[in-house]
């Protein structure tokens, strides 16, 4: 399992230039092209700032400018779930290229999480627009720490992806399930609402919730005054995290040998 | 039969020393390029039961197929060992299902065996489905890149073989097309171009050479010679026989996941041949025997009119089949005489469903005559497989007249040579009286396929030959 790992190292050319086929390949023919990457946010954004906002005006303190906040974990978010959306299939979908190339198959997982990263990092600039714009404080200890969350969030969903493609290859019901989960998994995360002032019962559950940490760890770098107060918490999960992706990686390489047959 | 090929062409291996190959003793010499010894691949039969059953038993039952009972699996390769040294090409052959692909994809290493090793020197590259890796929407020239690094090269050998890739393929007008704009042999030419430029020194080609036109084809074959020259090993899995015998050093025969014969290309092939026709042989003989059987079965009305066996006199009747030569198969009429049995027999007398082109053929027909009959007309027709006749007589046209039949009869219809193109043909064969009153007539109810090794096309071979004067010379056939 080990040496698969190291030996991952070698294809870098080869997740390089499938990350950059799966870019130009998505929106490859739409008129708007790149742009899609800075509107789908967007209007993302606009529906559910139109929603809490004023259908529902939002009760709770602290959480103003609204849309900069919801802005700041629906983002990491977006990349989460289509990476976790995505990656179910890849094994299927990519079937030509393990059935008939000689390819190590987590390159395909890794490869729809890059991609969505990369999806993520092109609608950054909004966010640092939005930032600008509502003045929000921030310092440059915690802006440093940004880099070190994207990281765990990385490696946390290479591992719940490695995870879900190598499993829906023999359970095809994962991938309807995992809608219905993230759906889930969406609202039980402080994205809409803040962590702060939720009741204790809920944050109790919450810190069960890996994506709130991460969610919580973006907030408080960017939205909330004051020092980033939750990083132990993001700690214990970047070391959770590489627990997870080290088991996730031992499943995907048990599974791998009846990938060529099953897909 | 086998033995005289291996006795005819032991003076020819005997000539040129080779290495002996495919046998797994041969240890002393440098590392072979292939080894295969003692694979088995059992593959599991699909069923929807049979997938895991809980996600524990997924991730910890390493035997994902010894807990399966065997009708649950299916043998693709059973205990195969064979070794290819370094520089040969070894063709392999067989019918479909037999485990070519299998045995190349556990050399690529895209499966793994359930039993035994496969080891393999040098680079490899298979070309089982060309460009496989293909993305639709992005050109030509991004896909060779990825496809390239995909198969093993780095993004700057791609760069310096880039022009040469996009001239093999003859793609140069539409290289920045997005690849889904590509017809099928562009498709397939590009696939094709990028993989043999990896420049491996094991290739595995699985019957790619069916694509692209002739001209295409016959560069390929170029290339592959090339690889030869240059001392790649190639494993070569394809039906195309005389590509084998051409091309190879060595043939290995798969039946049902054995071995069934290697060495010699040409003492393989023909092994292979004879045994392809036995079992076309017994096939036909099956679909004969249901097809006489279904006749038989049919309501035989004695007054049912029908036509006769000339395409000039047809009788055209309500019950019967409106236009006989667009007539199903089937049998029908009153059985005053009854056909019963016809036997195609070949130039050595024996019976048989598969001749050769230019082989004497006998149809041997039983009549039974249970009282004397003084008119009756025995004939015969040959249809092909589209349906065109080609050839109809009886005994009326050829002007003899009738006397007497009485009781068990044999009537047989001789053809000193078969000369007829390769393909499947239909008999009908049927006795009934003069004016076209049927006593028992079979429709195309008996198939017999000719075989040829000349590819010629039509219906009918003249007998021929060729004569040249003037400057004109033909390369010897090997």
């Amino acid at each position: 399992m080990l040496h698969n790992l190291a030996q991952l190292l070698r294809y870098r050319a080869l997740i390089q230039s499938l990350v950059s086929r799966e870019l130009k390949a998505r929106y490859r023919g739409s008129v708007l092209g790149f742009f899609w990457s800075f509107i789908n946010p967007l209007t993302l954004l606009a529906i559910y700032t139109f929603v809490f906002k004023f259908v529902m005006p939002n009760a709770q303190p602290g959480t103003d400018p609204y849309p900069l906040f919801m802005f700041c974990g629906l983002l990491p978010w977006t990349w989460f779930a289509s990476s976790l959306n995505e990656s179910s299939g890849v094994l299927i979908s990519g079937g030509n290229l393990i059935k008939k190339v000689l390819f190590p198959a987590e390159i395909l997982p890794i490869v729809t999480v890059t991609a969505n990263m990369i999806h993520f990092f092109l609608a950054l600039p909004i966010l640092v627009v939005f930032l600008i714009w509502f003045q929000a404080p921030l310092t440059v200890p915690e802006l440093l720490c940004f880099p070190l969350v994207v990281a765990v969030q990385f490696i946390f969903t290479l591992a719940c992806a490695l995870l879900l493609s190598a499993l829906t290859v023999h359970f095809r019901d994962i991938r309807d399930i995992l809608s219905n989960i993230l759906t889930l998994w969406f609202f039980a995360t402080p994205i809409l609402y803040s962590y702060k002032y939720a009741p204790d019962l809920a944050r109790r559950f919450m810190n069960f919730n890996p994506f709130a940490h991460l969610a919580i760890s973006y907030q408080e770098i960017l939205f909330f005054p004051g020092p980033f107060g939750h990083w132990k918490w993001l700690g214990a999960l970047a070391i959770g995290s590489v627990g997870f992706f080290l088991f996730g990686y031992w499943v995907f390489d048990r599974l791998r040998d009846s990938f060529a047959e099953e897909v | 039969m086998s033995d005289d090929w291996a006795s005819m062409f032991a003076a020819r291996k005997a000539a040129a020393p080779q290495p002996r190959s495919l046998t797994p003793a041969s240890r002393s010499g440098p590392r072979p390029a292939i080894e295969v010894s003692r694979v088995s691949k059992i593959y599991r039969r699909y069923s929807q039961r049979k997938q895991f059953a809980t996600l524990k038993s997924a991730l910890l039952s390493r035997s994902l197929i010894t807990n399966l009972r065997p009708d649950e699996t299916f043998t693709a390769l059973n205990d195969i060992s064979l070794t290819v040294p370094k520089g040969r090409t070894l063709g392999v052959i067989g019918r479909n299902g037999s485990g070519k692909s299998t045995l190349l994809k556990l050399v690529a290493g895209i499966t793994k065996p359930s039993d035994g090793t496969v080891s393999v020197d040098g680079r490899i590259s298979a070309l089982i489905e060309l460009g496989a890796g293909f993305h639709p929407e992005i050109s030509g020239r991004e896909n060779v890149f990825i496809n390239g690094i995909m198969l093993g090269l780095t993004k700057r050998e791609v760069t310096d073989r880039f022009d040469e890739i996009v001239e093999f393929a003859e793609m140069k007008d539409f290289i920045d097309a997005p690849v889904k704009t590509y017809s099928s042999g562009m498709y397939m030419r590009l696939g094709f171009a990028v993989a043999i430029h990896v420049d491996p020194e094991v290739l595995l080609v699985d019957e790619v050479l069916a694509v692209g036109d002739e001209g295409f084809t016959h560069k390929c074959l170029d290339k592959f010679a090339e690889f030869k020259r240059r001392g790649k090993t190639i494993l070569l899995v394809t039906h195309s026989l005389g590509l084998v015998e051409r091309f190879c050093d060595e043939a290995l025969w798969l039946d049902a996941g054995r071995i069934k014969g290697s060495g010699d290309p040409k003492r393989i092939v023909g092994a292979y041949i004879t045994d392809v026709e036995r079992r076309e042989e017994m096939e036909l003989a099956a679909t004969d025997a249901r097809a006489k059987e279904t006749a038989s079965a049919a309501i035989v009305s004695p007054d049912e009119p029908a036509s006769a066996v000339l395409p000039d006199t047809p009788i055209e009747t309500a019950t019967g089949p409106a236009d006989m030569f667009r007539a199903a198969e089937g049998r029908w009429g009153s059985r005053e005489v009854e056909i019963t049995e016809v036997r195609l027999l070949g130039g050595d007398g024996t019976p048989g469903h598969v001749f050769h082109s230019g082989e004497r053929l006998d149809v041997m027909i039983r009549l039974r005559a249970p009282l004397p009959i003084d008119d009756f007309v025995v004939g015969l027709g040959l249809f092909n497989a589209e349906g065109i006749c080609c050839y109809g007589t009886n005994t009326y046209i050829e002007e003899l007249t009738p006397e007497r039949l009485l009781g068990d009869a044999e009537a047989v219809f001789s053809i000193d040579a078969l000369d007829l193109v390769e393909g499947t043909y239909k008999l009908d064969v049927a006795v009934h009286k003069m004016d076209g009153y049927p006593y028992d007539y079979h429709r195309l109810l008996h198939t017999f396929r000719v075989k040829s090794r000349a590819k010629d096309v039509g219906i009918y071979r003249p007998r021929h030959a060729w004569r040249f004067s003037g400057d004109v010379r033909f390369k010897k056939t090997p």
